[in-house]
């Protein structure tokens, strides 16, 4: 029956070229417009490190004073440079990062080469095991360079492209901040999105151009800041002009807890270190603390931005425009067909089938507004790439968003038509018939 | 023409007319909000920073091994260095004036604190919120800002210190907006105040006509247009610098800079966007308002176009279905015109139902914009404009199948059904 339904769709657009043609440009123009920004919203709150993500954790504890005004609950995002070295050295977990990032003037080993300005991450060495880094050349440090404040230095593609034309640098020489480090590795294109592991500096921005060890990175003759610094009280030592000040947070520190008995005892050793940092005196609060699982601590920073989640309702109030656009053009067309209908009631056709055929109808309608729907979505896309916005990159078209695009349109086509092939089936075939 | 036989036959077409007016009603109440918005957004983006703009970029550099600016001597020397480039930059030849500065309007960079008429205020208690400028003498002119009271800074009152010493300088100027906040009858000149909850008064020595903050976010919208101007130089490993190029000489004094800063002092780093130029900062902090505003556009346009098919396609539903009786008329003697005119005013009813219920949803989506997304109130202006808009789109999208419905022929009366 369905063979035939289709049959006598394909043929009744055939009839009414120009209402079907309508219908089909509706449909396509409310499925470009929400499935462009479906897409983007499904890009910006992807997982970033599928496969990884279940198993990385981000540790919070609170070192706020008790009579803080204006703070929430919450503990702060990031570490206190005191709390930071204790965590890092808990040992719980098997694999744990502690980091920030800043920039600093680098120049490769010769005499006269310029001066660069260059943003940089300084971590440990579990950060690229972690978070699965992949390396063109050499390897991360270890954690001994971390012990020893060793001078080495991780490249990215691109800054190995600039300073050594792409060739394997390691082992070659850097001078940065007047130090001299050596290339241990060099890691290709990594820039998981959102940026999960440090958001200060927005959840879309680029990765950094090189990676340091936090230590020896801390002893560096530096004034160009420790990272993004949340700061309480009035010690004017505070900050840019001491990292180590007991009241500022500055640090991000991720670990890895591979089985949930790992997750728990992690759990009651911070809660364990809070009680012991309150006891002596050096936290006001009562153990706050909080162990957010990746995708949690991304849902709670709320990355998506607000333009986003507006464009995202506007898309949809386009496509309930083209929906009701749809149900209206509908009525007409089958409407028209009321004597066909008649006949059809007449010779024994249930109002179900007649339904079900109407709802065939509008069925082919959805098919064709997705087709025509995804080359707007592509096109919709495309614009949103020339926004100047730190999410541009993400506006592309995921193969998975295809099946969605045509689901959408046939859904919201099918809605659509519900009505309409209600009222067609309705129609009383002795009225129809005698009219013919 | 009368109403009444018209409304008689819209009831039997409820599902159509229902239909059309709830389109209507959904454009109107989108399509005004995304005017308001791009109105916005262009007002935004339009409104004066009080800068004369022209000719005017900024220079920010960073030094490399320069003294860490903890104790009075590195202080001196990181002075000392930064004027030695403020030397080398006046020296261009086609550089008029020259400043060091903290930051410009729309860059974005910004130093933030708060102004209050009592001494050793809390800071959250100020009476105004503002941003600092830090120049010298030549900041105004540089500039190209007006003083409307009192008397720019000369030499002897500028000062130099490190960029973490928070003492407050006895002079300063004002914005007139900041000045007015805190001295509501218009009386600043000469008044002293505190700043960010010090107990060091600060005499206002003179008022600006009007300086906008270096930020554009939505957080600094209550206090755009308060500035305090500091006679300071700040002295930190990196420096920035606004200069006024002499007319019509802007890239040629923007090619000049970065040889000429190397020149004095090799130990520092410029790159690609050390020297830029004020249109670029301007459009660099709008882009995202542009594109805003043009992705409005574009909905705007998807919308109208939609409904308007609509409008046409069941018209000329109507038009078909009543072919018989609008033959039926001709033959009774109604004109063509008035087979026109009854699908035109059956257009506006439909349509100024919709727009009735249109103007409520419109601003039901204003109010709920204001209340998730920061949006401000939409005038009623907007609401009037949309909805003699919606009206036009009707009269145009129904004008083609009304004028097929007057063609049709006085005979088809007497064919058969």
């Amino acid at each position: 029956m369905f063979g035939y339904y289709l049959d006598l769709a394909l043929h009744s657009f055939r009839r009414t070229p120009v209402l079907a043609g309508l219908m089909t440009l509706a449909i396509a123009l409310g499925i470009g417009a929400s499935i462009t920004m479906l897409a983007v919203l499904h890009n910006l709150s992807g997982n970033p490190l599928p496969g990884r993500s279940d198993a990385l954790f981000h540790p919070q504890v609170d070192p706020r004073p008790a009579d803080l005004p204006g703070a929430k609950d919450e503990p702060p995002d990031d570490l206190s440079y005191l709390d930071a070295v204790n965590l890092y050295q808990l040992g719980v977990a098997p694999r744990r990062a502690l980091m920030s990032s800043n920039w600093l003037p680098v120049r490769k080993d010769a005499q006269d080469s310029p001066l660069a300005m260059v943003t940089d991450r300084a971590t440990t060495a579990d950060f690229f095991a972690m978070f699965g880094v992949p390396f063109i050349y050499g390897s991360a440090w270890s954690a001994q360079d971390d012990a020893s404040h060793a001078q080495v230095v991780v490249l990215s593609r691109a800054m190995n492209q600039q300073l050594f034309g792409g060739e394997d640098s390691v082992g070659r020489n850097l001078v940065i901040a007047t130090k001299t480090f050596r290339v241990a590795g060099v890691v290709d294109d990594w820039n998981p999105q959102p940026r999960f592991y440090d958001l200060n500096d927005g959840a879309f921005g680029k990765a950094e151009q090189m990676y340091l060890p936090f230590f020896t990175w801390l002893d560096l003759p530096q004034d160009y800041g420790y990272g993004p610094m949340d700061c309480w009280g009035n010690d004017p030592n505070a900050g840019m002009h001491d990292p180590k000040a007991q009241q500022c947070t500055w640090a991000q520190f991720w670990v890895q807890l591979d089985t949930p008995a790992q997750v728990a005892g992690y759990r009651a050793a911070l809660v364990q270190y809070s009680a012991q940092q309150h006891r002596l005196g050096r936290f006001q609060r009562p153990p706050n603390v909080r162990l957010a699982g990746l995708v949690d601590w991304l849902d709670y920073k709320r990355v998506i931005p607000v333009t986003v989640r507006m464009q995202t309702w506007i898309a949809f109030g386009v496509l309930l425009i083209c929906m009701v656009n749809t149900v209206g053009l509908m009525v007409a067309k089958f409407l028209r067909k009321s004597g066909e209908i008649g006949v059809r009631r007449a010779l024994g056709a249930s109002r179900r089938m007649v339904f079900l055929q109407c709802l065939v109808e509008a069925g082919v309608v959805g098919v064709a507004g997705g087709l025509l729907g995804l080359p707007l979505a592509w096109l919709g896309l495309w614009m949103v790439r020339q926004q100047p916005v730190s999410f541009a990159a993400s506006a592309r078209f995921d193969p998975s968003m295809l099946g969605a695009a045509l689901a959408l349109a046939v859904l919201s086509a099918l809605a659509a038509g519900v009505w309409p092939a209600l009222r067609a089936s309705r129609v009383a075939p002795a009225l129809q018939v005698k009219s013919l | 023409m009368t109403i009444h036989p018209m409304i008689s036959a819209l009831r039997k077409h409820k599902a159509g007319v229902v239909l059309i007016a709830l389109q209507i009603a959904l454009t109107l109440a989108i399509v005004c909000n995304a005017v308001f918005i791009i109105g916005q957004r262009i007002q935004r983006v339009n409104r004066p920073t009080g800068l004369n703009e022209q000719d005017l970029f900024l220079v920010s550099q960073q030094w490399v091994g320069a003294p860490a600016g903890d104790d009075a001597d590195s202080i001196q020397k990181l002075d000392a260095l930064q004027r030695e480039d403020l030397a080398t930059l006046r020296a261009l030849p086609d550089v008029e004036s020259v400043t060091p500065t903290n930051s410009l309007p729309l860059l974005n960079s910004s130093w933030n604190g708060s102004a209050s008429i009592n001494a050793d205020a809390k800071l959250i208690g100020g009476n105004a919120r503002t941003t600092y400028y830090f120049g010298d003498e030549n900041f105004l002119r540089t500039l190209g800002l007006h003083l409307v009271a009192g008397r720019d800074f000369n030499a002897g009152d500028v000062i130099n210190k490190g960029f973490r010493n928070t003492t407050e300088p006895g002079m300063i100027l004002v914005t007139k907006a900041l000045g007015d906040k805190l001295f509501p009858k218009g009386d600043a000149l000469g008044k002293v105040i505190y700043l960010d909850g010090s107990g060091t008064p600060s005499t206002i020595i003179g008022e600006v006509e009007r300086l906008q903050v270096p930020a554009t976010g939505g957080w600094v919208s209550a206090f755009t247009w308060n500035a305090t101007i500091e006679p300071v130089r700040l002295n930190a490993n990196f420096s920035r610098y606004a200069v006024r190029a002499r007319p019509g000489r802007l890239q040629a004094a923007m090619r000049e800079v970065t040889p000429a800063l190397y020149k004095a002092n090799p130990m520092r780093v410029l790159d690609d966007d050390s020297v830029k130029s004020f249109a670029d900062i301007r459009k660099e902090a709008y882009r995202a308002d542009v594109g805003m505003a043009a992705l409005m556009g574009v909905i705007c346009l998807i919308l109208l176009g939609v409904t308007a098919a609509g409008i046409v396609g069941l018209t000329s539903f109507w038009v078909g279905q009543r072919h018989r009786q609008i033959g039926v008329r001709r033959a009774l003697g109604a004109r063509k015109a008035d087979i026109l005119h009854y699908f035109q005013m059956e257009n506006l009813l439909i349509a100024g139902i919709g727009a009735v219920a249109g103007v409520a949803l419109a601003i039901g989506l204003n109010l709920l914009l204001m209340k998730h997304y920061e949006m401000d109130r939409m005038p009623v202006l907007y609401v009037l404009a949309g909805v003699a808009m919606v009206l036009a789109l009707g009269q145009g999208a129904v004008f083609a199948p009304a004028r097929r419905a007057s063609n049709v022929p006085p005979v088809v009366a007497t064919r058969a059904a």
